[in-house]
């Protein structure tokens, strides 16, 4: 079998790269396993706890879901590809400062969800906030400090940003 | 005398030690982790509750050759699971007691082999009946475990209740109940093993506490100590999760590494892991309360009850708890709590952040406001009325010779929340308003530390050694999975030596490097270990000076110039010290009486709530959790800990339901077990007292499990408040809250229904 | 993860002409794959029956957002994202955004397409509400030609539907005659986001005079498959919005359904809270009284 499986070419973290695998195979597995991307994390297998979430495309993707066919020629960006040159990307430093991660099972995936919310919505309100992570389970920090990193991240990326942290749906 | 000095390290939100790892996608989790020639495990599980195994077939379209297959007959040494009492099988050997019961194993190289071969295994049972409920379990319907199904009881006494109930002004009664609750840690339960014949069995993975998967691996195995070694990988979640269940994953993935003769991994999925592991015990408690004419409490009877499963797994620990909670904060002459833990066939229940208090706390808060509105007195103004103060016996008759201050943290709680004039808001408006809002509280303690003498029995050793390379490196058993376990032993390892935070290194949980300073359990790491890790900075400050020339005051180079010295002069540097018990603790376990804890971390928590009379559906709107939990070492991490705790407590209030057919959870997949989303958890305000506990790390006490206490009885008592209807059980569905809430309503159609 | 994506086939045609020729070679062999927030949590449950899958992502003949004077024309693989950005969608027929934004999450609505809701067929979805009450038209291609029929004839029983074997779902037809209409939508679920509906109600109508002229009511979860609420809408049509005919309305939704109890809910409750939903779109629109 596995000498008829195709080579899919795609693009990441800005590398091009091209696997051969079972075009069903899940995009996740392929990150894992055939590129030894293993921070893009499995928690369900079932696209509801994100923690898979990638960027596909400069879409927000759960990468349990997508045949790895479908990536074909595609763009997509893991937790792997946040920093540049040994530097946190902005996200992650407001992760770090404001207690954002905990057990950190879930935090590739939420800051991958975070980055993708900025940069949509340099200024996301709470609410905005809230529904841009809401596929992102996570089970240890009661959201706020997450919530608050997306804020510092948003504020230091424009200064001109609310300081005030109201948590309110 | 430390607990009051000026700090540099201790007290700062310094970010979190092992924090870039994680936000760079570079922590290695157990199923990031692959070994040369690695199989992967599958089990193969019980599909009956109780029953026989009359027999095992393997289905024959398959090539077994390939397999590797793992029975109770392969198991070396004792075929049990090390707890308190070694009652579950590692691998059912004739008989399974629940679903999903480890019957068989098996491993392959090819992971997606696995699953078509698990499901070729037959096996035929001889079906008894099961019972599935305390009720069942009480009545012994069938008896499933010993003689009598009960698991353990306690009696705890003071004074004589019965003495009371004929003078009594007023008694009141109420029955409460709560539910399984899941994890859900986002990391499932994963290890890989390696077996030879040389080392013995080395097992990784994703756990809380590595020696006591070392001492069912001993057994499991027939080893010696040292031919064992148990290496926790980083930890995706844990919350109590993985305090015992990875000892029977661990010695699973251990069995066919030897029979193969490869490394071994075995992660489980989604489905398998809320289906075979553990959850929070069921309970049902009673409470029947006398009260003088002032509203002062004269006597509280308290029976509780917990589904422990089918095995007796930690449920004795989780009673005891449950035990001492259930009275509460309270200043009362004559307890009485009766406890039982009784056996069913479902998979056992086991620990849980809170670990029987959460359980005993809902009762006990929901059952002081039915006492306050039977009284006709305000349920605030009852606490207030009957809270414990310094000085006070608890039901347990310990002293409080610690400041309590619960009075100020009601004070503080009620002003932050507004709470007078929001209810007086809420009163006007919610006549005309199809969505009802309320406000609820608790207020409760949480004992710190294991119970009783338990610290004693632990009699931890921890400490630290300089390595060559001029870090020092903090020496414990007790593990991070997202608390902040690393990042303050580090801040007290610092402080303690004055040397900087970059300075410290944590080692690998590994049993093979670090001594045994116990569990990562009870709330225990920061006050307990945490106060070890300070006397050994200390000591190894004193010890240096004495033998090395350390001066009075030092730089770092001078500190770690003087680690050399020593080294040169006497080989390792290194300061272990020893659990040394707070002075005047003393805990009668026949009795139950004595000092309970070493400590008390005290709480108050206000929840605002919605329910919408359209939908049924109850969301909490707003949250408010005060607390003293001793020294604060790390304000950002303390923080999180209590928004996270409140969270899980709301999901556990009005989200997560264990849904059991026939003794299997049937709604084993993340889109049936509802936990709340970013948009489901409301604004949580939460805020210190600080008053330092001498005997705690730094001044700390307990704050893990603390948070989980509340929120579930604040939560009900906010919808009692909204809507004038008493609920009694948790987890509260809006299918729930349409039964109540529909009983006390005119409805039309009733008579079209 | 229970799946072996060496059990499953996937080709790509990468084009609409190539996927019909497939589907007509080989009749009923073939299941089309596009955002794959269905199959793939099937395939990862070990569920996925189809061995042979035909993929329909990227494929542009099947996302489009199309509109003319009197409809707005909306490719069977636009996603859910796509839909909420549409600016005439979200001004004139504002309830297709608002269930779109009810889909999971951000990472599903990027990939479940409105052609998937449909066809996939759950008694939840979340689009087939709003498209009901909108009288919506399904428009299906094969390479034997191209054929309409309303939506709300679509649905044929539990995740059953009128499509022959070498047919695919090839766009839904929205008429653009909604805009002043009263419009209702709401999804109850056990959480904000996440959520599978335990019931939806959607609804659209208009006033005359006081007297309800026009109304479409559509639930999902009530039946096994989401349907427009007829005998309800009968109860209304002629009538003044007064408290005897939001009454009437009630008993006439709880006679015209059979939910039931599963996992997730029970029907009681459903019955209950569909009836509650019906009287909340009553009360708005004797609230707000005459259409401007």
């Amino acid at each position: 079998m596995s000498t008829s499986w195709p080579t899919i070419h795609f693009t990441i973290n800005g590398k091009s790269c091209e696997v051969q695998a079972p075009p069903m195979k899940r995009l996740l597995d392929v990150l894992r396993e055939d590129l030894h991307l293993t921070g893009t994390k499995e928690g369900c297998g079932e696209g509801e706890c994100g923690s898979c979430s990638v960027r596909m495309n400069g879409e927000l993707v759960n990468s349990c879901l997508v045949p790895v066919l479908q990536a074909e020629g595609a763009d997509v960006q893991t937790v792997e590809g946040l920093a540049t040159n040994g530097k946190l990307h902005p996200i992650q430093q407001a992760f770090l400062d404001c207690g954002g991660a905990q057990c950190g099972i879930c935090t590739p995936g939420m800051l991958m969800a975070a980055a993708q919310l900025i940069e949509r919505n340099p200024h996301p309100s709470m609410a905005e906030i809230r529904e841009g992570l809401a596929g992102n389970l996570c089970r240890c920090t009661g959201f706020m400090r997450i919530f608050e990193s997306v804020l510092a991240a948003a504020t230091q990326a424009d200064q001109s940003a609310p300081k005030k942290v109201d948590h309110a749906r | 005398m430390s607990t009051t000095a000026k700090t540099r390290i201790v007290g700062a939100s310094v970010s979190r030690k092992e924090g870039a790892d994680k936000l760079l996608g570079r922590a290695r989790y157990v199923d990031d982790i692959v070994r040369e020639g690695m199989l992967y495990g599958a089990t193969v599980r019980s599909t009956i509750p109780r029953g026989l195994i009359r027999s095992i077939e393997f289905d024959r379209r398959i090539d077994w050759s390939e397999f590797t297959v793992v029975t109770a007959a392969d198991i070396p040494g004792d075929n049990h699971i090390q707890l308190i009492v070694a009652d579950q099988p590692c691998l059912a050997d004739g008989q399974v007691n629940h679903c999903d019961e480890a019957i068989l194993l098996l491993a392959h190289t090819d992971k997606h082999k696995l699953r078509e071969a698990v499901d070729a295994v037959r096996i035929e049972y001889d079906l008894l009946p099961p019972i599935f409920t305390i009720e069942e379990s009480e009545r012994q319907d069938q008896v499933v475990w010993g003689s009598d199904n009960l698991l353990k009881s306690f009696l705890l006494e003071k004074g004589d209740v019965d003495s009371v109930w004929e003078s009594a002004a007023h008694i009141v009664e109420g029955e409460y109940r709560t539910g399984a609750q899941e994890h859900l840690y986002i990391e499932n339960n994963g290890i890989i093993a390696e077996w030879s014949a040389e080392n013995g069995v080395s097992v990784w993975g994703s756990l809380q506490c590595p020696y006591y998967v070392h001492k069912t691996l001993i057994k499991i195995f027939d080893l010696p100590d040292d031919k064992v070694r148990v290496v926790q990988t980083e930890t995706g979640g844990a919350f109590g999760g993985k305090e015992d269940y990875p000892s029977t994953l661990a010695s699973h993935a251990a069995l066919l590494a030897m029979k193969s003769g490869h490394p071994v991994k075995m992660v489980y999925d989604r489905m398998e892991d809320l289906a075979a592991t553990t959850k929070r015990h069921p309970s049902r408690t009673r409470h029947c309360t006398a009260l003088d004419k002032d509203g002062k409490l004269l006597a509280m009877d308290i029976e509780l009850a917990t589904d422990g499963g089918a095995y007796a797994t930690l449920s004795s620990t989780v009673l005891s708890r449950a035990t001492l909670h259930a009275p509460g904060p309270y200043s009362c002459p004559n307890v009485r709590v009766r406890a039982k833990s009784w056996a069913t066939n479902t998979v056992p229940y086991g620990a849980f952040r809170g670990f029987g208090a959460p359980q005993a706390i809902f009762a006990l808060e929901r059952h002081m406001d039915e006492v306050a509105a039977a009284l006709g007195i305000d349920p605030v103004e009852f606490r207030r009325r009957n809270f414990l103060h310094d000085g006070d016996t608890t039901a347990t008759e310990q002293v409080m010779r610690e400041p309590v201050i619960m009075d100020m943290l009601l004070e503080r709680a009620l002003r932050e929340s507004d709470y007078h004039a929001r209810r007086a808001r809420f009163a006007r408006e919610n006549p005309s308003s199809a969505v009802k809002r309320g406000l609820g509280i608790a207020c409760f303690y949480h004992g710190s530390g294991f119970t009783g003498s338990g610290e004693r029995i632990l009699n931890s050793l921890a400490g630290m050694d300089v390595t060559p390379e001029g870090k020092v490196r903090v020496l414990v058993s007790n593990t991070e999975f997202g608390q902040g376990t690393n990042t303050v032993l580090t801040q007290i390892a610092a402080e303690s030596i004055g040397i900087d935070y970059e300075d410290i290194i944590m080692a690998a949980a590994d049993t093979g490097m670090v001594p045994n300073s116990g569990p990562t359990v009870a709330s225990r790491t920061v006050m307990v270990v945490g106060r070890l890790i300070e006397r050994a900075g200390v000591q190894l400050v004193e010890m240096l000076r004495e033998h090395a020339g350390l001066g009075a005051k030092f730089t770092r180079e001078e500190f770690f110039a003087a680690c050399e010295r020593y080294r040169a002069a006497k080989g390792e540097v290194a300061s272990l010290v020893r659990y040394e018990a707070p002075p005047g603790i003393f805990w009668d376990d026949e009795k139950y009486r004595g000092e309970a804890y070493p400590s008390y971390a005290w709480s108050i928590h206000v929840a605002q709530v919605a329910v919408d009379t359209v939908t049924f559906s109850a969301e909490v709107e707003e949250f408010w959790a005060v607390q003293e939990v001793g020294r604060v070492l790390n304000p950002v991490l303390a923080t999180g800990q209590i928004e996270g705790g409140i969270a899980q407590g709301i999901g556990y209030a009005l989200y997560e339901k264990v849904i059991l057919q026939n003794g299997h959870m049937a709604n084993n997949q993340m889109t049936n077990y509802i936990i709340p989303t970013a948009e489901d958890v409301p604004p949580i305000h939460v805020f210190f007292e600080e008053i330092p506990f001498r005997y705690g790390g730094y001044g700390a006490k307990g704050i893990g499990e603390l948070p989980h206490d509340g929120p579930a009885p604040a939560i009900v008592n906010a919808i009692k408040d909204a809507t004038g209807i008493s609920f009694h059980a948790i987890p509260l569905l809006p299918e729930d809250l349409f039964a109540g809430l529909a009983a006390h309503q005119q409805v039309e159609e009733q008579a079209t229904l | 993860m229970r799946g072996n994506a060496d059990a499953h086939e996937l080709i790509a045609p990468g084009s609409l002409t190539g996927v019909l020729e497939l589907l007509a070679s080989a009749p009923g062999e073939w299941t089309p794959i596009a955002g794959g927030t269905e199959l793939m949590v099937a395939f990862a449950a070990g569920r996925l029956g189809a061995r042979k899958l035909v993929n329909l992502w990227g494929i542009p003949d099947l996302r489009f957002i199309e509109t003319s004077a009197y409809s707005i024309i909306i490719g069977a693989c636009t996603t859910f994202l796509d839909l909420r950005a549409h600016a005439d969608l979200a001004s004139e027929l504002p309830l297709i955004a608002k269930s779109a934004s009810w889909i999971g999450s951000i990472a599903n609505q990027s990939r479940a397409t409105l052609g998937g809701n449909l066809v996939n067929g759950s008694p939840a979805a979340d689009s087939s509400p709003a498209l009901l009450v909108y009288d919506a038209e399904i428009e299906m291609v094969s390479r034997r030609g191209r054929r309409r029929i309303p939506y709300a004839e679509f649905h044929t029983g539990y995740k059953r539907n009128v499509m022959a074997a070498d047919e695919l779902l090839y766009a839904v037809r929205l008429p653009r005659r909604f805009a002043h209409h009263r419009q209702y939508l709401r999804k109850v679920g056990t959480r904000r986001a996440m959520a599978v509906s335990k019931v939806a109600m959607a609804a659209t109508a208009l006033l005359q005079d006081g007297v309800v002229s026009e109304i479409r009511l559509a639930a999902a979860s009530l039946a096994p498959f989401p349907a427009r609420l007829y005998k309800t809408e009968a109860a209304l049509l002629g009538q003044p919005v007064t408290r005897e005919t939001i009454q009437a309305a009630r008993r006439a939704l709880l006679a015209e359904v059979q939910p039931i109890d599963d996992i997730r809910s029970t029907a009681e409750y459903r019955r209950r809270v569909a009836a509650n939903l019906i009287e909340e779109f009553l009360l708005e629109l004797s609230a707000e009284g005459e259409p401007r």
